[in-house]
């Protein structure tokens, strides 16, 4: 943007009335030095927030060009088009009908698939559907191995050629700090845990499924996050949607981010509490909403709420964007509200020791009620966890549905968290912990900086190692997948529903795994890409800056 | 060389073509559709400019002309 002109005016290059130019860092006459704002970017600095956040706060959503919204239409109006005359085409049996439909003899009972709600997985996502759900057959580290396969009749069904394509540049896994590995300590200790305990636990954590295992792993997770105590779960879509229910109800109230993900929707809805929507990171919505709550109590009885609960993510993986934390804290310790804080994506991928996002912003564990949590992305495993006061923990145990009705933890799964946490936290004795997670924070940077200099427009957070490109058009979705495959670079592209109908985008989730050498590549050929498919949307022209050296840590670094 | 960048130019823009309107997804009977509708509206319009457009811009040009025409003459007639 015109920010280094901006900067070079505001450094006062203007002589005054006297004719005297201003002192070199933009001093006025009476001594008042100018903060030195940046309209697009939202800078949160300290002058701004009264001492809340100690470090810059860089997020950017640049807004959609009004061309690309326009053509984004057209493209998906001659795809409607063209989804209804096949559809006609189906219904008078000029064409022969693939997708499930019932029965000759129930044609006249009720409908059992809901023929016109798949419009737009029959007409749209069917034509695309190959850049998704592709097997792979080897550990999905930096590298990953796929099983190739083409289809004959346009998507409809898959064959398998028998090739495997081998080492393409993994872009999608969820793999932060690279603990996605099949060989090392991490996989030893499984696998001697797995000769010792095998892999079935055969029962409920409450029956008898409740390992010395799972005792050591909740003393070592309370540990690693802070706080007094935690629970363990084998799943982390089901941490969120069966423990929402146990903690509110009736008679709750529950403020929700308007891009939760679905699991803590689930949860909110299951549990029966009112449930109201804020705008996306967005603390006036979420400050108004908490003031009516309080002035106006419940709909029609006016009585006041028996609990106000806030739920919000570290990361939201579909914007890259990371919560404003310190803000919500102060607003929950003034409305005396309790904060469920959902860190899936930023437990282990963000802090300067990868204690997440509390960690991030300098905060104390204890502010945040509820720290619920995966092991799926920055561990290597799977599952998810709950951390609080040792009272709500063991109140989670007897009353969560998970605790009570599903299998707990797989003991070799659980030996993996146990190890890679214990290398996180550098007590094994070494310093690949924190090299990895360095080298995260690394790669991050440098990746969004490239690919921003490069003219594709990039949300989210400049710290964020989950980087979603935008693609727009409907097209362009399939196209940029095929194009990356046949370059040998695997990315996840996601279009509506889990996204607004226009902003279709492709996700790069960066991993320690990375070195600088298969994020050259894999920047060399997006640029191509890009290129070809015509991806360079953005309109703010950054100056590339001198390119530092790349083994710079990056917490030590000030803005400039 | 430059017919052949050219050429690459032009195959770019086609692809970018295909891209926006989506006929990139389409099987090859349905681009076959699109492209003839597509191309029979393009030959219709250009028909319509071509009878049309050269007769009602003339049309428009003695109008005008006649307008400023009697005014010319009449200042001609104070001035003198």
């Amino acid at each position: 943007m015109e920010r280094p002109e901006r900067v070079a005016a505001a450094l006062g290059a203007q002589p005054r009335a006297n004719g005297c130019s201003g002192a070199a860092h933009g001093a006025l006459r009476n001594g008042y030095v100018r903060g030195l704002p940046a309209p697009d970017t939202q800078i949160n600095h300290i002058v701004h927030n009264g001492g809340l956040y100690k470090r810059p706060f860089n997020e950017d959503f640049e807004e959609t060009p009004m061309l690309v919204a326009v053509l984004t239409y057209v493209g998906y109006g001659v795809l409607t088009l063209f989804g209804y005359l096949r559809d006609f085409m189906r219904q008078w049996k000029i064409e022969k009908c693939q997708n499930a439909t019932e029965r000759e003899e129930q044609k006249d009972f009720v409908p059992l698939y809901q023929d016109f709600e798949n419009f737009y997985n029959r007409n749209l996502y069917m034509r695309i559907r190959d850049s998704w759900n592709r097997p792979i057959c080897s550990v999905p580290g930096a590298k990953v191995d796929m099983m190739e396969r083409i289809s004959h009749d346009y998507n409809w069904t898959f064959t398998y050629t028998g090739r495997v394509i081998k080492d393409i540049i993994n872009m999608g896994s969820y793999n932060y700090l690279g603990f996605a590995q099949n060989a090392g300590t991490c996989q030893e200790a499984a696998a001697k845990v797995l000769s010792q305990y095998g892999a079935g636990v055969c029962s409920t954590r409450q029956e008898m499924g409740n390992l010395d295992k799972h005792e050591e792993l909740e003393k070592l997770v309370a540990r690693f996050l802070g706080v007094e105590s935690a629970m363990a779960y084998g799943m982390g879509f089901a941490t969120n949607s069966m423990n929402i229910p146990a903690l509110v109800g009736k008679g709750c109230l529950i403020l929700s981010d308007e891009l939760n993900h679905a699991s803590l929707v689930l949860g909110a809805r299951l549990s029966g509490a009112t449930i109201r929507i804020f705008k996306h990171n967005n603390m006036q919505s979420l400050e108004k909403l908490l003031k009516d709550a309080i002035v106006h109590g419940q709909p029609r009885t006016r009585r006041p709420w028996k609990k106000i609960l806030i739920l919000v993510e570290g990361i939201y993986s579909m914007e890259g964007s990371i919560v404003r934390l310190p803000e919500v804290i102060a607003l929950k310790k003034k409305y005396k509200s309790y904060l469920y804080l959902d860190e899936a994506h930023s437990i282990g991928a963000l802090g300067p020791t990868g204690r997440g996002v509390v960690e991030y912003f300098g905060l104390s564990p204890e502010d945040v009620d509820v720290m619920m949590g995966t092991f799926t992305k920055s561990f290597g495993a799977a599952g998810g966890y709950i951390g609080g006061k040792k009272e709500l923990i063991d109140y989670l145990r007897t009353y969560s549905h998970s605790a009570v009705y599903a299998t707990s933890l797989s003991p070799p799964v659980v030996e993996q968290i146990i190890t890679s946490m214990k290398c996180i936290m550098g007590e094994d004795g070494t310093t690949v912990g924190k090299a990895r997670v360095q080298q995260l924070a690394e790669n991050t940077r440098y990746f969004r900086r490239r690919l921003k200099e490069m003219g594709f427009i990039i949300y989210g957070n400049e710290d964020s190692p989950v980087v979603p490109l935008m693609l727009y058009m409907p097209a362009k979705i399939g196209a940029f997948g095929r194009e990356m495959l046949k370059r040998n670079i695997g990315v996840v592209v996601v279009g509506f529903p889990a996204t607004p109908i226009i902003e279709s985008r492709a996700r790069f989730c960066l991993s320690a795994a990375h070195t600088k050498e298969m994020l050259d590549t894999a920047l060399k050929e997006i640029n191509e890409v890009g290129d070809l498919l015509q991806l360079k949307y953005s309109r703010h022209h950054l100056v590339p800056l001198l390119d530092r050296p790349f083994d710079e840590t990056t917490y030590e670094e000030t803005e400039d | 060389m430059d017919i052949k960048s050219m050429k690459n130019y032009l195959y770019w823009l086609y692809c970018q073509f295909e891209l926006i309107t989506c006929s990139y997804l389409m099987e090859p009977w349905e681009k076959l559709l699109f492209y003839t509708f597509n191309v029979t509206m393009l030959v219709m319009v250009l028909y319509t400019t071509y009878i049309f457009v050269p007769v009602h811009i003339s049309t428009a040009f003695q109008f005008f002309l006649h307008l400023f025409g009697n005014q010319h003459e009449k200042t001609v007639s104070v001035v003198k």
